[in-house]
């Protein structure tokens, strides 16, 4: 027999359209279509639409639209127009900062100005889309939780294109738009100050990321694990605790000594969230401003362990040796 | 309903071994460099070992000749860098330069037939004569870099009439004449490793003379002024190490502190006298003889195809998997005798390269 389960459903609910509740006013800003699709209800709802733009979801896909025209119009200059080359070198092209030697000062359009145009456009059209977010919490009566969690991620996004290279005093400090060259930013930034694994908040960061996928995964196999005695309303179960609460509770606390609550534990997974991006915020920020090297840092403050010389004679540096 | 989980599982398999066929086949062989637990490993895979060692064969040497007897500068005329070799030795390695260097062309590739040998019309003599001078100069002043081993023409010619790995000035490829180019973001360039990271960092560290030194040096900030851009230029250039020698980043570094001395293998004091040799042979020997090059032996800036780490190791850790070939070659070890050449030097071009490069 066929069973509904939430999301490897061999069943799908047929509903007829649900415009969704009324908003007064902001009501014109709605989209009026609604399409039902069975393939989206495979993955989740399968109503999509009415959906809900509004004057700050406009103005955010055009700046973010335009953002990224011109950061694929400057990829397509760098390699004179050429549509076959866009596409075969695309993850190596790149819009970048200005050069060091432009510091803080406006830099010609074609030697990094497109990239402080762009920058400030998709700064623009983030923020759009946060007072939506924001926006549209209030609209549906919710508090404010999506917004402040999307808030952390944009802090950290204006710390390494703004906030640092301004404190740095250059624009050559910040992430070039680009595949291949945003990594090469990343791992070049560690190696000019002195390994970024020794920052406490990138180590922190770090567990933050990842014991955020390890608690997803935690409570989303909970979930479903427990969805046949009803774990799928979880919000009831907040509440009015039944067996799957009960189980899943049990099941951790037998597991390893400790249980979230229903509730609990999506703070537990909001905080995890917030706090990656925002020690990995602090951690950008002090790097180079507060910080020089953080291998050093580390071994002025018994982080790094001290290994012994390598070899009988140690190594210098041949330009100390030199100079001696 | 089977037909088709034997299509998917076939399919799946295909792309799985199309994932994998970049990769060496395994086993591969990990030798301990470095303090356990760091890392500090190199690792071989046999199958592609064995292509290195075929590739760094040396050549029989030709038997040795008596360094007895008349000197090739008191006998031929215009001999300039080897005047002080015995006629025998001086033959000898004529021979095995012309085995080296031209082995199609032979003595002709340098002498024009018929017009005496002393004569400098064709530039690839007068080019070789500065090789010759710069091969000399290495073996006797950098043993810091070539000690052991030595080079020899053949380090780096292998039977070509120029060396297979040489750079020239980068210039951008085609783009809209707008732009200003950033020298990097280049998809498939050889001289960083095909990463999207500048693509001619030889100018800046093999050419001019900067320090390729970006990380700080100290705990907090002192004013230590290093951009994101230098970084990037460095990292290139550490990318044409790693692929010149063919070995990773803990060949010399530990890759927790890449900057710290203290951290390091005595094989990045070797790679540092390395970078100031190379930056020494192309600034005192291969510059200068630009102005003899035809236009096909110069790069799109007009200037003369230079020497980095590829031009002699070739994807080996040592040349020619450090065979010393200069212990069949002696006459190759040091420069030519300051003292007054025995003939009086025709060509003022000539006189640049004889000592004053040390």
């Amino acid at each position: 027999m066929r069973e509904y389960q939430n999301i490897f459903t061999q069943v799908q609910v047929a509903a007829p359209d649900y415009p969704g509740v009324p908003i007064g006013e902001d009501e014109r800003n709605r989209t009026k279509g609604i399409v039902h699709n069975h393939l989206l209800g495979k993955l989740g709802d399968a109503q999509l639409g009415p959906i809900y733009l509004g004057t700050l979801g406009v103005f955010s896909l055009i700046t973010g639209l335009l953002a990224f025209l011109i950061i694929g119009m400057n990829m397509l200059a760098s390699v004179n127009w050429d549509p076959v080359q866009f596409v075969r070198q695309l993850f190596w092209l790149s819009l970048d900062p200005p050069g060091p030697e432009y510091g803080l000062s406006i830099p010609p359009l074609n030697d990094g100005g497109w990239w402080l145009i762009v920058g400030a456009l998709l700064t623009l059209s983030i923020m759009l889309w946060w007072a939506r977010t924001f926006r549209i919490s209030r609209n549906l009566g919710m508090s404010n939780y999506l917004a402040w969690a999307f808030g952390g991620a944009i802090l950290l996004y204006l710390v390494l294109g703004f906030i640092r290279p301004v404190l740095m005093g250059s624009w050559n400090e910040a992430v070039p738009f680009g595949i291949f060259p945003h990594l090469d930013w990343t791992a070049a930034f560690s190696l000019r100050y002195g390994n970024l694994f020794y920052n406490p908040f990138h180590m922190l960061s770090i567990a933050f990321l990842y014991g955020s996928a390890v608690l997803f995964a935690m409570h989303g196999a909970t979930i479903l694990a427990t969805s046949r005695y009803g774990a799928d309303r979880e919000i009831d179960q907040i509440t009015d605790r039944g067996t799957a609460a009960e189980r899943g509770a049990l099941f951790w606390r037998w597991c390893m000594g400790f249980n979230a609550s229903m509730e609990s534990i999506h703070r537990w997974a909001w905080w995890f969230a917030v706090l990656t991006v925002l020690t990995g915020a602090i951690g950008i920020l002090l790097t180079g401003t507060v910080v020089e090297n953080w291998y050093l840092w580390g071994m002025k403050h018994g982080i790094v362990p001290p290994y012994p010389p390598l070899e009988a004679t140690p190594v210098l540096d041949p330009m100390m040796e030199a100079a001696q | 309903m089977k037909i088709f989980t034997m299509k998917w599982f076939a399919s799946a398999a295909a792309l799985t071994a199309a994932l994998l066929s970049g990769c060496d086949i395994p086993p591969q062989e990990s030798v301990q460099r470095g303090y356990r637990g760091t890392g500090m490993e190199a690792i071989y895979s046999p199958e592609a070992l064995q292509e290195v060692v075929a590739a760094n064969q040396v050549p029989d040497a030709i038997p040795a000749v008596s360094s007895e007897g008349p000197k090739a500068g008191d006998i031929y005329q215009n001999v300039q860098v080897l005047g002080h070799l015995s006629v025998g030795e001086f033959t000898r390695l004529m021979a095995a330069i012309t085995e080296w260097v031209s082995p199609e062309q032979g003595c002709n590739y340098c002498h024009v037939p018929g017009e005496g040998f002393e004569t400098d019309t064709l530039y690839t003599k007068k080019v070789s004569r500065v090789m010759i001078a710069m091969t000399q100069n290495a073996n006797e002043n950098w043993d810091a870099h070539v000690g052991g081993a030595g080079v020899t023409c053949y380090t780096c010619h292998r039977g070509n009439n120029v060396p297979e790995y040489v750079w020239t000035i980068g210039v951008p490829p085609r783009h809209a004449s707008g732009v200003v180019h950033q020298m990097q973001n280049v998809a498939h360039q050889e001289s960083n490793a095909y990463a999207s990271l500048p693509f001619d960092p030889f100018t800046r560290y093999l050419l001019e003379d900067n320090a390729a030194r970006v990380a700080g040096d100290t705990a907090l900030p002192t004013g230590h002024e290093s951009s994101i851009e230098s970084t990037e230029y460095v990292y290139s250039l550490m990318m044409h190490y790693s692929d010149a020698l063919g070995v990773n980043c803990t060949h010399c570094h530990n890759t927790r502190a890449f900057a710290a001395w203290d951290q390091s293998n005595s094989e990045r004091v070797q790679a540092w006298h390395g970078q100031q040799m190379v930056k020494e042979m192309n600034n005192a020997y291969i510059n200068p003889t630009n102005e003899w090059l035809p236009a096909y032996r110069q790069g799109p800036l007009g200037d003369a195809q230079k020497v980095n780490c590829a031009t002699c190791h070739q994807g080996a850790y040592q040349p020619l998997l450090g065979a010393n070939m200069l212990a069949d070659y002696p006459n190759l070890s040091a420069l030519a005798p300051v003292a007054a050449p025995a003939e009086p030097v025709e060509e003022a071009e000539g006189v640049i390269m004889s000592g004053e490069a040390n």
